[in-house]
């Protein structure tokens, strides 16, 4: 099958700034993919590049086998990009938006979709507003909307959520995973990291253009990090067979680290061992922010050395 | 081809929805600009034999009005959607760069027609004037709003900010609206200056725009129309290229 979107060692670089450092990625028809990185770490320019919006420095992208240089029209009709800037045109109201996005890839009747879309984003009692006079939330969902008309095979989404309300953030949610049931290839950036957990199936973490992790959400959170158990105990000394899982001491709280369920039985083992009781014990599993603050770190380290 | 028409029809709306502001103004200053020029002026000595200078001045206001709208439609719109960023929609979408270019030529050749047709009618009301040949009037108007159209277009892509699309205007698009025989035939300036003269087309657009009304001009109006012709090809060109590559606009 051919990939939704296929990067070969894109560069850019905005004069001395190097947004993006020969990208390579591949991203399956019908995935749900996040990219993620801090702020600068050049998803919108990758993001872009997609779109048409950059042309990278170097390298080739294309969606569904489309050059996106060479065969713009092919590939531009397949996408739809929610832009992270919140950009209206202040001349027209919200269902002329859409109606004038729609003809623009030659859809002349498209008001049952358009229907459909504002029914999902909230917008049916602004339809007749002028973009102008709409909040930023509305007019991000506008930009959402805007993406859908055509209704493209591939969606990317730039931070859809930024400054969107929880409700919202809720419908708009299920409204993209209906889409990708239905066989939409979904690419998405944000900040809040328990999204990306909950949606996406993989997920590229992005630092100073470069990639530095692409895997499955599963095996990033299992790989990277572990279990970590946090004890009360009855004794205020750890075991010494135990020091070496010690992670950190907090609150009368020893934090171990172990690397499977197997271990927590020779953890209470140990300390039965030594008589010492639990008075409490909680364990915590990791999550998508403890992998982004380790892979975030580590290639700092690794960087600097 | 529909994706064409939905822009160019979204830039017909966009100046409709201003209608006031970018069709009567404009109308309104012309008829002010001819009152005063040929109250003050009607005494000169006659460019054309047979033809007062209210009448000679006519063609000329005309057609610096349509030129001046034409420039502002497609600057204005291109440079208002760069700045707010609104340009992300036509770039994303799958309209071919020769679409772009065409829906907002067109749209600056309408909005030019609406206000030139708008003046023409008014002066008619007032004045007495001729029409020799339809054609040389239509041609020139055409051609002449489709060239302001187009180095609107560039002026745009070429301007980051209001203030530099303003400079553009300022030191070339209004300089040589002036030196291009609207308020006089180029016979009536020193040597130096015709010559000069003889290398701004705004100049042709106008010498041959004022033949269809009254059948005379300073060069023949084939020439005029040749030099206009090759001078839109040149510019069409260039914005083409613009926007082929991305010139500013894909970074
Ligand atoms: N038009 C531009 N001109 C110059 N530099 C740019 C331009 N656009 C982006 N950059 C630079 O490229 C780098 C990557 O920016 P990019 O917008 O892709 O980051 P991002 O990952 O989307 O960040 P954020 O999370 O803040 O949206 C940054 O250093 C940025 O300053
Ligand atoms: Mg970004």
């Amino acid at each position: 099958m051919i990939p939704a979107i296929e990067v070969k060692q894109v560069y850019k670089n905005y004069g001395p700034v190097v947004a993006l450092v020969g990208i390579d990625l591949e991203i399956e028809q019908g995935e749900f993919f996040a990219l993620l990185g801090p702020n600068g770490a050049g998803k919108t320019t990758l993001i872009n590049v997609l779109a048409g919006l950059t042309l990278p420095s170097n390298g080739v992208a294309k969606i569904m086998g489309h050059d996106v240089a060479k065969n713009y029209r092919e590939a531009r009709r397949i996408v739809g990009v929610v832009p992270q800037e919140l950009v209206f045109d202040p001349f027209f109201s919200v269902r002329e938006t859409l109606s004038i996005q729609s003809g623009y890839y030659g859809l002349r009747n498209n008001d049952a979709w358009i229907d459909e879309i504002l029914h999902h984003l909230g917008l049916r009692d602004k339809e007749n507003a002028n973009m102008r006079t709409l909040s930023g939330g509305m007019k991000r969902r506008v930009l959402v909307a805007q993406a859908l008309v055509h209704k493209p095979p591939v969606i990317i989404l730039d931070e859809p959520t930024a400054g969107v309300d929880v409700e919202l953030r809720r419908s708009l949610w299920g409204f993209i995973k209906r889409l990708n049931r239905d066989g939409h290839t979904i690419v998405l950036t944000t900040h809040y990291l328990d999204e990306a957990e909950e949606l996406c199936g993989r997920i590229a973490m992005l630092k100073k253009g470069e990639i530095v992790a692409l895997d499955s959400t599963k095996n990033l959170i299992n790989n990277v990090s572990g279990y970590l158990i946090r004890l009360r105990l009855s004794s205020e000394t750890l075991p010494s067979d135990l020091q070496p899982l010690l992670e950190s001491y907090a609150e009368g709280c020893f934090i171990l680290k172990v690397n499977n369920y197997s271990k927590i039985e020779s953890v209470l083992a140990a300390l039965r061992i030594e008589q010492i009781r639990v008075l409490e014990m909680e364990l915590m599993q990791p999550d998508l922010e403890d992998v982004f603050v380790k892979i975030m770190g580590n290639t700092k380290n690794m960087g600097s050395v | 081809m529909s994706g064409f028409y939905t822009l160019l029809h979204k830039e017909l709306l966009r100046f409709w929805k201003v209608g006031l502001q970018s069709i009567c103004a404009p109308m309104i200053a012309t008829l002010i600009y001819l009152f005063i020029f040929s109250h003050i002026l009607e005494e000169r000595a006659q460019a054309y034999p047979g033809v007062t200078y209210t009448a000679f001045l006519i063609p000329g206001l005309l057609m610096m009005a349509m030129l001046q709208n034409s420039f502002a439609n497609s600057s204005s719109s291109l440079i208002q959607s760069k700045i707010s960023g609104s340009i992300v929609f036509i770039l994303l979408s799958p309209l071919s760069y020769m679409e772009i270019f065409v829906a907002y030529v067109l749209a600056s050749i309408v909005r030019g027609f609406l206000v030139g047709a708008g003046i023409y009618l008014v002066i008619l009301i007032f004045f007495d004037m001729p029409l020799q040949s339809l054609s040389w009037v239509f041609i020139f108007a055409l051609i002449g709003n489709g060239f302001l159209g187009v180095l609107g277009i560039i002026a745009a892509i070429w301007a980051e900010k209001f203030d530099q699309l303003a400079s553009f205007q300022n030191f070339v698009i209004l300089p040589l609206t002036f030196l291009s025989g609207v308020f006089y035939t180029i016979h009536s300036l020193p040597p130096f200056w015709e010559g000069l003269s003889r290398f701004n087309p705004f100049f042709y657009v106008i010498d041959g725009f004022r033949y269809g009304f009254f059948g005379i001009s300073d060069v023949s109006p084939y020439f005029s129309f040749m030099i206009v012709g090759i001078c839109f090809l040149a510019v069409s060109w260039v914005t083409l290229r613009m926007l082929k590559t991305g010139y500013k606009l894909r970074q």
